[in-house]
């Protein structure tokens, strides 16, 4: 039997602008990505991978089409601003190409920053952050703030915060680019973990051809439009 | 978890500057304001320090401090024995230079009669005056030693008694001798010309001459209705305390109050404008983090709690700073600085306001930022 998709888009579209100033941004996007998927988004510059991530991430409402999340129809003039907002903190985790730690916060502040938003007491969400570092193998750094971490142990705290609230979305945005191969290598096993584990599905727009061969399906994308899927 | 609170540990040392900067700024706005305070509780001093309940002075005058005002020295008498009165005294006022053995200072001289109102009160050190002639009770800020011997026009006064908070409006400190001495020294300081006719022996005006007659009415009489037979029956010009008190608020001290008053504003318009600023500037700095704040699904109100906290903390922190400060320093300054707790929570309760003013600018910029930024490409 067929898992139902946790992301599915049907003929999204997505421009900017109007007359000659009109960008087509996306154009006739169609996809699925079901639980326990690591699915990358490859293209080149402008071709509108971010575009598409942030009308995954319910950032942006595209132009026309249809965007479902876990089952669930987004930007059908019901939601409003508030809901979306909602949407995002309990269903999609995010991880940043640079991480985007809070500088002011300690690495288990980091992390449990994200329950403590979806209304988790304190202890909850610290016992959460703790749990995850752990998980991730960063737990001895719970205690350092962002500047003190390396480049790998950041991007694992930023991993464990995308996963405190237990989202089945996970939108990763170059979450190799400053990493070195080996430690790209190792985020990547480590998303595929997550994604088999937790049941999620993983999108992670990168250009890093090493870590082509762990993903389970790969969207390219050129000018707005999918051009293939492997 | 408080991300403000987290915020400031994390950048102290740029947060205690900024709060420095702004306590300094908030200080001068609480300094000028007890500037105003000091002011018109030394324009008041006089007045009120000899707790008397109606002034009589010169038929037309408002004096004696907002105008001249000369009086016979009998007025004294005739006050005394009217309906209502208790008790009555003559003074004079008249500024001078004391000569001390080491230069000279600007005095405020007062003339009173030993015994009757008037008196200064309450002698800090020493003792009042005793004897009728040459004794001086000083204001201590005046730097007047007990025992010091000054002169006054022609005449040496032993300084015998210090007070306090007796001061002319000009700030200059208020000394205390007879009356007696009072009319002599006037006497003297007239003009080369008069003194000359004086020694002819063509007779001198009189010179019991008083500026004010300050009475108390007895318990349960009224003193307007007193100081309404004076001005019928006696064709002296007379107030009650509270007449005296605004005419010489209104009179020396009004234009000092608007000065103050325009430039304290000036300075909480200037705060406001820096507080802002540097609100504007702090937000521009987290505007990634915001950014990615919104991305998690963090509500509008975490990071506006964060803007408007921040900016609390500041100008709290800034006005604690400013007026500690002041405190510190206000007994250094030339003139009376008198801090009111009343204005401190006044401008406390300016300074919540204005840093919440201020955290428009920045919570506007927050809430415009895209949380798309957060994502690269």
């Amino acid at each position: 039997m067929e898992t139902a998709p946790l992301i599915e888009l049907r003929s999204v579209f997505k421009h900017f602008g109007a007359g000659d100033a009109r960008v087509e941004a996306l154009v006739d996007v169609s996809l699925a990505v079901a639980p326990g998927t690591v699915a990358g988004l490859l293209g080149p510059s402008g071709s509108g991978k971010s575009t598409l991530l942030n009308v995954i991430g319910c950032i942006i409402e595209p132009s026309a089409g249809v965007v479902r999340i876990d089952g669930v129809t987004v930007w059908d003039g019901r939601w409003r601003s508030g809901d979306l907002r909602r949407l995002r903190l309990d269903k999609i985790g995010f991880i940043f190409q640079s991480h985007n730690l809070l500088p002011f916060l300690t690495a288990i502040e980091n992390v449990a920053l994200a329950p403590s938003l979806a209304g988790r007491n304190a202890e909850a969400a610290t016992a959460r952050a703790r749990e995850l570092l752990d998980y991730l193998g960063v737990g001895h750094r719970g205690h350092a703030l962002p500047a003190k971490l390396s480049g790998g142990e950041a991007q694992r705290v930023a991993i464990a915060r995308a996963l405190a609230n237990r989202p089945r979305i996970i939108l990763a945005d170059e979450p190799t680019a400053a990493l070195d191969s080996q430690r790209a290598g190792s985020v990547l096993d480590l998303l595929r973990k997550v994604a088999r584990e937790h049941e999620a599905a993983v999108v992670v727009v990168t250009h890093d051809e090493n870590i082509f061969d762990r993903f389970d399906t790969i969207f390219q994308i050129r000018d707005g439009a999918l051009i293939g899927k492997n | 978890m408080n991300l403000a609170l987290r915020d400031i540990r994390h950048n102290l040392g740029r947060f205690v500057l900024t709060c420095i900067g702004l306590g300094l700024l908030l200080g001068v706005v609480l300094a000028m304001v007890g500037i105003y305070r000091g002011l018109v509780s030394e324009a008041l001093s006089l007045a009120i320090a000899p707790g008397a309940d109606l002034w009589v002075v010169e038929e037309g005058s408002q004096g004696p401090f907002a105008d001249p005002s000369r009086l016979p020295g009998t007025a004294r008498e005739a006050i005394a024995r009217m309906a209502g009165v208790e008790r009555a005294g003559s003074l004079t006022y008249r500024a001078g230079e004391m000569v001390r053995d080491v230069g000279s200072i600007r005095v405020f001289v007062v003339g009173y009669e030993p015994g009757r109102i008037g008196e200064p009160h309450p002698i800090i050190a020493g003792r009042s005056i005793s004897r009728s002639r040459h004794e001086l009770v000083a204001n201590v800020t005046s730097g007047l030693e007990i025992g010091e011997r000054v002169g006054l026009g022609r005449t040496r006064f032993t300084v015998v008694g210090l007070t306090h908070n007796k001061v002319a409006f000009g700030g200059d400190p208020a000394v205390f001798i007879t009356l007696r001495d009072s009319q002599e020294l006037q006497f003297e300081s007239r003009p080369a010309s008069a003194r000359r006719q004086a020694a002819q022996g063509i007779p001198a005006p009189n010179s019991d001459i008083v500026n004010t007659v300050l009475a108390n009415v007895f318990p349960g009489a009224s003193a307007a209705q007193v100081v309404a037979d004076i001005r019928r029956w006696k064709h002296f010009g007379a107030m009650v305390q509270a007449e005296q008190e605004a005419l010489l608020t209104h009179a020396v001290v009004e234009k000092v109050r608007k000065q103050i008053g325009l430039f304290t504003t000036l300075l909480v318009i200037v705060s406001t404008v820096i507080i802002a600023l540097i609100v504007h500037t702090l937000t521009l700095d987290k505007l990634r983090e915001i950014a990615t704040l919104k991305l998690i699904g963090a509500p509008d109100r975490v990071i506006v709690g964060l803007i408007v906290q921040q900016s609390l903390a500041m100008g709290i922190t800034g006005f604690a700073f400013g007026a500690s400060l002041l405190v510190l320093v206000k007994d250094h300054f030339p003139r009376r600085v008198l801090m009111m707790p009343e204005d401190a929570m006044m401008l406390a309760a300016v300074v919540v306001v204005v840093c919440l003013l201020a955290s428009i600018l920045g919570v506007r910029l927050a809430l415009k930022v895209d949380p798309a930024t957060a994502l690269g490409g």
